[in-house]
Protein backbone atom coordinates (compact mmCIF):
# COMPACT_ATOMS: atom_id res chain seq x y z
CA UNK A 1 0.00 0.00 0.00
CA UNK A 2 3.08 2.28 0.67
CA UNK A 3 4.69 1.66 -2.49
CA UNK A 4 1.35 2.03 -4.72
CA UNK A 5 1.14 5.68 -3.59
CA UNK A 6 4.60 6.69 -4.10
CA UNK A 7 5.02 5.52 -7.50
CA UNK A 8 2.79 7.43 -9.80
CA UNK A 9 4.14 8.55 -12.98
CA UNK A 10 1.20 10.78 -14.72
CA UNK A 11 0.55 11.38 -18.16
CA UNK A 12 -0.02 15.18 -18.85
CA UNK A 13 1.33 17.95 -21.32
CA UNK A 14 1.99 21.24 -20.28
CA UNK A 15 2.83 24.50 -22.11
CA UNK A 16 4.85 27.00 -21.07
CA UNK A 17 4.22 30.55 -21.84
CA UNK A 18 6.92 32.55 -22.27
CA UNK A 19 9.15 33.78 -24.97
CA UNK A 20 11.84 31.32 -25.95
CA UNK A 21 14.97 32.19 -28.05
CA UNK A 22 14.62 31.12 -31.63
CA UNK A 23 17.56 30.65 -33.53
CA UNK A 24 16.61 33.65 -35.31
CA UNK A 25 17.25 35.80 -32.07
CA UNK A 26 21.04 37.81 -32.09
CA UNK A 27 23.37 36.41 -30.43
CA UNK A 28 25.19 39.66 -29.25
CA UNK A 29 25.99 39.01 -25.56
CA UNK A 30 23.94 40.76 -22.90
CA UNK A 31 24.38 43.11 -20.22
CA UNK A 32 24.71 39.54 -17.92
CA UNK A 33 27.78 38.65 -20.63
CA UNK A 34 25.20 35.67 -21.39
CA UNK A 35 23.75 35.25 -24.96
CA UNK A 36 20.36 34.36 -26.18
CA UNK A 37 20.91 31.43 -26.86
CA UNK A 38 22.34 30.30 -23.10
CA UNK A 39 19.29 32.31 -21.89
CA UNK A 40 16.92 29.82 -24.09
CA UNK A 41 18.87 26.95 -22.99
CA UNK A 42 18.73 27.80 -19.40
CA UNK A 43 15.04 28.29 -20.15
CA UNK A 44 14.42 25.28 -21.74
CA UNK A 45 16.20 23.14 -18.84
CA UNK A 46 14.07 25.10 -15.98
CA UNK A 47 10.91 23.50 -17.94
CA UNK A 48 12.36 20.41 -18.87
CA UNK A 49 13.17 20.14 -14.84
CA UNK A 50 10.04 21.51 -13.31
CA UNK A 51 7.66 18.94 -16.20
CA UNK A 52 9.69 16.47 -14.48
CA UNK A 53 8.56 17.16 -10.87
CA UNK A 54 4.84 16.98 -12.10
CA UNK A 55 5.67 13.87 -13.92
CA UNK A 56 7.19 11.96 -11.32
CA UNK A 57 4.47 12.94 -8.54
CA UNK A 58 6.70 15.69 -6.64
CA UNK A 59 3.97 18.39 -7.62
CA UNK A 60 0.20 18.70 -8.19
CA UNK A 61 -1.41 21.66 -9.52
CA UNK A 62 -1.61 23.65 -6.59
CA UNK A 63 2.15 24.53 -6.91
CA UNK A 64 1.51 26.24 -10.22
CA UNK A 65 -1.63 28.18 -8.51
CA UNK A 66 1.15 29.41 -6.42
CA UNK A 67 3.08 30.42 -9.09
CA UNK A 68 0.34 32.23 -10.58
CA UNK A 69 0.30 34.37 -7.34
CA UNK A 70 3.71 35.77 -8.04
CA UNK A 71 4.40 39.22 -9.92
CA UNK A 72 6.54 41.59 -9.71
CA UNK A 73 5.48 43.14 -6.34
CA UNK A 74 6.90 40.04 -4.61
CA UNK A 75 8.94 38.35 -7.11
CA UNK A 76 10.09 35.92 -4.09
CA UNK A 77 6.30 34.99 -3.50
CA UNK A 78 6.86 31.04 -4.21
CA UNK A 79 10.22 31.19 -2.66
CA UNK A 80 9.05 32.53 0.53
CA UNK A 81 5.89 29.95 1.04
CA UNK A 82 8.00 26.98 0.14
CA UNK A 83 10.34 28.29 3.05
CA UNK A 84 7.54 28.39 5.74
CA UNK A 85 6.69 25.46 4.82
CA UNK A 86 9.67 23.56 4.88
CA UNK A 87 10.59 25.37 8.61
CA UNK A 88 7.30 24.65 9.63
CA UNK A 89 7.18 21.33 8.15
CA UNK A 90 10.63 20.42 10.13
CA UNK A 91 9.70 21.34 13.42
CA UNK A 92 6.55 19.10 13.09
CA UNK A 93 8.41 16.07 11.65
CA UNK A 94 10.29 16.47 14.93
CA UNK A 95 7.65 16.31 16.78
CA UNK A 96 6.68 12.90 15.56
CA UNK A 97 9.97 12.00 15.84
CA UNK A 98 9.37 12.53 19.59
CA UNK A 99 5.69 11.57 19.86
CA UNK A 100 6.49 8.15 18.66
CA UNK A 101 9.18 7.36 20.98
CA UNK A 102 7.11 7.98 23.73
CA UNK A 103 6.18 5.07 26.49
CA UNK A 104 2.31 5.62 25.69
CA UNK A 105 2.32 6.91 22.36
CA UNK A 106 -1.29 9.45 22.16
CA UNK A 107 -2.15 8.69 18.51
CA UNK A 108 -4.61 11.80 18.89
CA UNK A 109 -2.24 14.13 19.05
CA UNK A 110 0.48 11.99 16.44
CA UNK A 111 -2.83 12.01 13.56
CA UNK A 112 -2.84 15.73 14.59
CA UNK A 113 0.33 16.47 13.32
CA UNK A 114 0.24 14.32 10.69
CA UNK A 115 -2.98 16.19 9.51
CA UNK A 116 -1.53 19.62 10.00
CA UNK A 117 1.55 18.35 7.47
CA UNK A 118 -0.71 16.91 4.78
CA UNK A 119 -2.34 20.51 4.82
CA UNK A 120 0.88 22.38 4.79
CA UNK A 121 1.79 19.79 2.30
CA UNK A 122 -1.10 19.70 0.16
CA UNK A 123 -1.17 23.99 0.48
CA UNK A 124 2.41 23.93 -1.79
CA UNK A 125 1.39 21.21 -3.94
CA UNK A 126 3.66 18.91 -2.61
CA UNK A 127 1.85 15.86 -3.30
CA UNK A 128 3.89 13.03 -2.75
CA UNK A 129 4.20 14.25 0.98
CA UNK A 130 0.48 14.99 1.19
CA UNK A 131 -0.03 11.15 -0.03
CA UNK A 132 2.23 9.83 2.37
CA UNK A 133 0.45 11.74 5.15
CA UNK A 134 -2.74 10.23 4.43
CA UNK A 135 -1.54 6.59 4.52
CA UNK A 136 0.14 7.27 7.66
CA UNK A 137 -3.22 9.04 9.03
CA UNK A 138 -4.80 5.14 8.14
CA UNK A 139 -2.39 4.02 10.86
CA UNK A 140 -2.71 6.49 13.41
CA UNK A 141 -6.51 5.63 13.19
CA UNK A 142 -5.39 2.05 13.58
CA UNK A 143 -3.43 2.59 16.51
CA UNK A 144 -0.84 0.64 14.62
CA UNK A 145 2.65 1.80 16.07
CA UNK A 146 4.89 -0.07 13.60
CA UNK A 147 2.51 1.11 10.64
CA UNK A 148 3.40 4.63 11.76
CA UNK A 149 6.67 4.57 12.52
CA UNK A 150 7.50 3.00 9.07
CA UNK A 151 4.96 5.77 7.61
CA UNK A 152 7.08 8.46 9.52
CA UNK A 153 10.08 7.47 7.54
CA UNK A 154 8.36 7.48 4.28
CA UNK A 155 7.11 11.03 5.34
CA UNK A 156 10.56 12.26 5.84
CA UNK A 157 11.91 10.42 2.77
CA UNK A 158 9.44 12.06 0.45
CA UNK A 159 9.76 15.74 2.45
CA UNK A 160 13.58 15.71 1.80
CA UNK A 161 13.46 14.50 -1.47
CA UNK A 162 11.01 17.25 -2.19
CA UNK A 163 12.82 19.64 -0.83
CA UNK A 164 16.22 18.79 -2.62
CA UNK A 165 14.13 19.01 -5.29
CA UNK A 166 12.90 22.33 -4.88
CA UNK A 167 16.16 23.80 -3.97
CA UNK A 168 17.19 22.69 -7.45
CA UNK A 169 14.31 24.76 -9.02
CA UNK A 170 14.65 27.67 -7.14
CA UNK A 171 18.93 27.94 -8.29
CA UNK A 172 17.57 26.79 -11.64
CA UNK A 173 15.25 29.93 -11.71
CA UNK A 174 17.83 32.56 -9.50
CA UNK A 175 20.60 31.52 -12.64
CA UNK A 176 18.05 32.22 -15.51
CA UNK A 177 17.41 35.52 -14.26
CA UNK A 178 20.74 36.73 -13.31
CA UNK A 179 21.13 35.61 -16.51
CA UNK A 180 18.92 37.97 -18.17
CA UNK A 181 16.20 35.75 -18.65
CA UNK A 182 12.48 35.54 -17.84
CA UNK A 183 10.73 32.49 -15.98
CA UNK A 184 7.77 30.91 -17.77
CA UNK A 185 4.74 30.43 -16.58
CA UNK A 186 3.70 26.44 -16.75
CA UNK A 187 -0.05 25.24 -17.26
CA UNK A 188 -1.14 21.89 -17.16
CA UNK A 189 -3.06 21.54 -20.15
CA UNK A 190 -4.16 17.69 -20.29
CA UNK A 191 -3.39 14.12 -18.44
CA UNK B 1 -5.77 20.00 -10.87
CA UNK B 2 -5.03 23.18 -11.83
CA UNK B 3 -7.51 24.37 -14.36
CA UNK B 4 -6.76 26.96 -16.76
CA UNK B 5 -10.00 28.25 -17.14
CA UNK B 6 -9.65 30.74 -13.90
CA UNK B 7 -6.19 32.99 -14.45
CA UNK B 8 -4.70 35.06 -11.51
CA UNK B 9 -3.09 37.41 -13.70
CA UNK B 10 -3.79 41.13 -12.54
CA UNK B 11 -7.21 40.98 -13.54
CA UNK B 12 -6.76 40.40 -17.17
CA UNK B 13 -8.78 37.43 -17.73
CA UNK B 14 -11.45 38.37 -14.90
CA UNK B 15 -14.29 37.34 -16.81
CA UNK B 16 -15.51 40.60 -18.31
CA UNK B 17 -15.15 44.34 -17.82
CA UNK B 18 -17.01 44.94 -14.77
CA UNK B 19 -15.04 47.84 -13.49
CA UNK B 20 -18.68 49.79 -13.77
CA UNK B 21 -20.26 47.57 -11.21
CA UNK B 22 -16.94 46.45 -8.94
CA UNK B 23 -17.84 47.06 -5.81
CA UNK B 24 -16.10 50.46 -4.06
CA UNK B 25 -14.70 48.22 -1.19
CA UNK B 26 -13.99 44.62 0.22
CA UNK B 27 -13.04 43.95 3.73
CA UNK B 28 -11.73 40.63 4.39
CA UNK B 29 -10.46 39.09 7.77
CA UNK B 30 -8.31 35.70 7.43
CA UNK B 31 -8.34 34.24 10.66
CA UNK B 32 -6.01 31.24 10.54
CA UNK B 33 -2.95 30.08 12.77
CA UNK B 34 -0.77 29.21 10.24
CA UNK B 35 1.32 31.90 8.71
CA UNK B 36 1.38 30.02 4.68
CA UNK B 37 -2.28 29.99 4.45
CA UNK B 38 -2.49 33.23 5.36
CA UNK B 39 -0.21 34.68 3.28
CA UNK B 40 -1.50 32.48 0.22
CA UNK B 41 -5.28 34.00 0.94
CA UNK B 42 -4.23 37.42 1.61
CA UNK B 43 -1.96 37.31 -2.16
CA UNK B 44 -4.83 36.09 -3.87
CA UNK B 45 -7.23 38.79 -2.83
CA UNK B 46 -4.85 41.31 -3.71
CA UNK B 47 -4.45 40.24 -7.20
CA UNK B 48 -8.15 39.12 -7.68
CA UNK B 49 -8.90 42.60 -7.70
CA UNK B 50 -12.95 42.53 -6.76
CA UNK B 51 -13.24 45.67 -5.49
CA UNK B 52 -11.81 49.04 -5.92
CA UNK B 53 -10.63 48.84 -2.61
CA UNK B 54 -9.88 45.56 -1.14
CA UNK B 55 -8.67 45.80 2.52
CA UNK B 56 -7.09 42.65 4.44
CA UNK B 57 -6.68 42.20 8.02
CA UNK B 58 -5.22 38.62 9.50
CA UNK B 59 -5.56 37.25 13.09
CA UNK B 60 -3.54 34.25 14.24
CA UNK B 61 -6.71 32.45 16.35
CA UNK B 62 -9.95 32.93 17.19
CA UNK B 63 -9.71 35.58 20.24
CA UNK B 64 -7.83 37.91 17.96
CA UNK B 65 -10.36 37.87 15.87
CA UNK B 66 -12.81 39.08 18.37
CA UNK B 67 -10.83 41.83 20.18
CA UNK B 68 -10.33 43.34 16.09
CA UNK B 69 -14.35 43.23 16.48
CA UNK B 70 -14.13 44.47 20.16
CA UNK B 71 -11.91 47.38 18.83
CA UNK B 72 -14.08 48.41 16.56
CA UNK B 73 -13.21 46.97 13.56
CA UNK B 74 -16.01 45.55 10.92
CA UNK B 75 -15.23 42.82 8.01
CA UNK B 76 -17.26 41.85 4.91
CA UNK B 77 -15.94 38.47 4.81
CA UNK B 78 -14.56 36.61 7.80
CA UNK B 79 -12.32 33.49 6.67
CA UNK B 80 -11.94 31.43 9.55
CA UNK B 81 -10.19 28.52 10.30
CA UNK B 82 -11.45 25.93 12.40
CA UNK B 83 -8.33 24.29 14.66
CA UNK B 84 -6.41 27.43 16.07
CA UNK B 85 -4.90 27.67 19.62
CA UNK B 86 -6.16 29.44 22.53
CA UNK B 87 -9.61 29.67 20.84
CA UNK B 88 -10.74 27.98 18.00
CA UNK B 89 -12.96 28.93 15.27
CA UNK B 90 -16.23 26.95 16.55
CA UNK B 91 -15.90 28.93 19.65
CA UNK B 92 -15.08 32.16 17.76
CA UNK B 93 -17.56 31.95 15.61
CA UNK B 94 -20.61 31.65 18.33
CA UNK B 95 -18.67 34.62 20.16
CA UNK B 96 -18.92 36.69 16.93
CA UNK B 97 -22.72 35.84 16.25
CA UNK B 98 -23.65 36.29 20.08
CA UNK B 99 -21.85 39.92 19.32
CA UNK B 100 -24.25 40.19 16.20
CA UNK B 101 -21.54 40.58 13.69
CA UNK B 102 -23.28 40.02 10.21
CA UNK B 103 -20.32 39.55 8.57
CA UNK B 104 -20.26 36.54 6.08
CA UNK B 105 -18.38 34.04 8.04
CA UNK B 106 -16.92 31.38 5.72
CA UNK B 107 -14.75 28.69 7.56
CA UNK B 108 -11.66 27.60 6.06
CA UNK B 109 -10.24 24.04 6.85
CA UNK B 110 -8.71 20.95 5.93
CA UNK B 111 -10.74 18.88 8.45
CA UNK B 112 -12.89 15.89 7.32
CA UNK B 113 -16.72 15.68 7.66
CA UNK B 114 -17.54 14.86 11.28
CA UNK B 115 -18.82 16.03 14.56
CA UNK B 116 -16.40 18.89 14.65
CA UNK B 117 -17.07 20.11 11.03
CA UNK B 118 -20.72 19.76 12.10
CA UNK B 119 -20.33 21.72 15.30
CA UNK B 120 -18.46 24.91 13.13
CA UNK B 121 -21.34 25.31 11.03
CA UNK B 122 -23.93 25.28 13.56
CA UNK B 123 -21.64 28.20 15.41
CA UNK B 124 -23.14 30.07 12.48
CA UNK B 125 -21.09 30.01 9.55
CA UNK B 126 -22.63 31.40 6.46
CA UNK B 127 -20.39 28.60 4.34
CA UNK B 128 -17.32 25.98 5.15
CA UNK B 129 -15.13 25.21 2.03
CA UNK B 130 -12.02 23.19 2.28
CA UNK B 131 -8.49 24.93 2.38
CA UNK B 132 -6.88 26.58 0.33
CA UNK B 133 -9.54 28.50 -1.30
CA UNK B 134 -8.81 28.94 -5.23
CA UNK B 135 -9.47 32.29 -7.10
CA UNK B 136 -13.35 30.68 -8.16
CA UNK B 137 -14.41 30.20 -4.35
CA UNK B 138 -13.64 33.96 -3.68
CA UNK B 139 -15.13 35.26 -6.61
CA UNK B 140 -18.58 32.95 -5.94
CA UNK B 141 -18.28 34.67 -2.09
CA UNK B 142 -18.19 38.14 -2.95
CA UNK B 143 -20.92 37.33 -5.82
CA UNK B 144 -23.13 35.95 -2.82
CA UNK B 145 -22.38 38.82 -0.69
CA UNK B 146 -23.56 41.14 -3.79
CA UNK B 147 -26.93 39.11 -4.12
CA UNK B 148 -27.37 39.50 -0.52
CA UNK B 149 -26.84 43.23 0.06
Amino acid sequence: MLESLFSTPKICQFKATSSFVTPHTPLSLNRQGTTGMEVGQMQRRLVEFTKSLFMEGFLDGQFLQLQQLQDESNPDFVVEVVSLFFQDSEKLLNDLTLALEQQNVDFKRVDAHVHQLKGSSSSIGAQRVKNACVVFRNFCEEQNLEGCMRCLQQVKQEFYLVKNKFETLFTLEQQLVAAGGSIPTMEITSF
Amino acid sequence: MASPSTRIDDGRDVDSDNSGLMREKLSVLIVDDELLVRKVHEKLLSKLKLAKQVQTQTATNGKEALDLHLSGSSFDIILMDLQMPIMDGTEATKELRAMRVESMIVGVTSVDAGADKEAFMEAGLDKCLPKLLTADKIKSLVETLEKNK
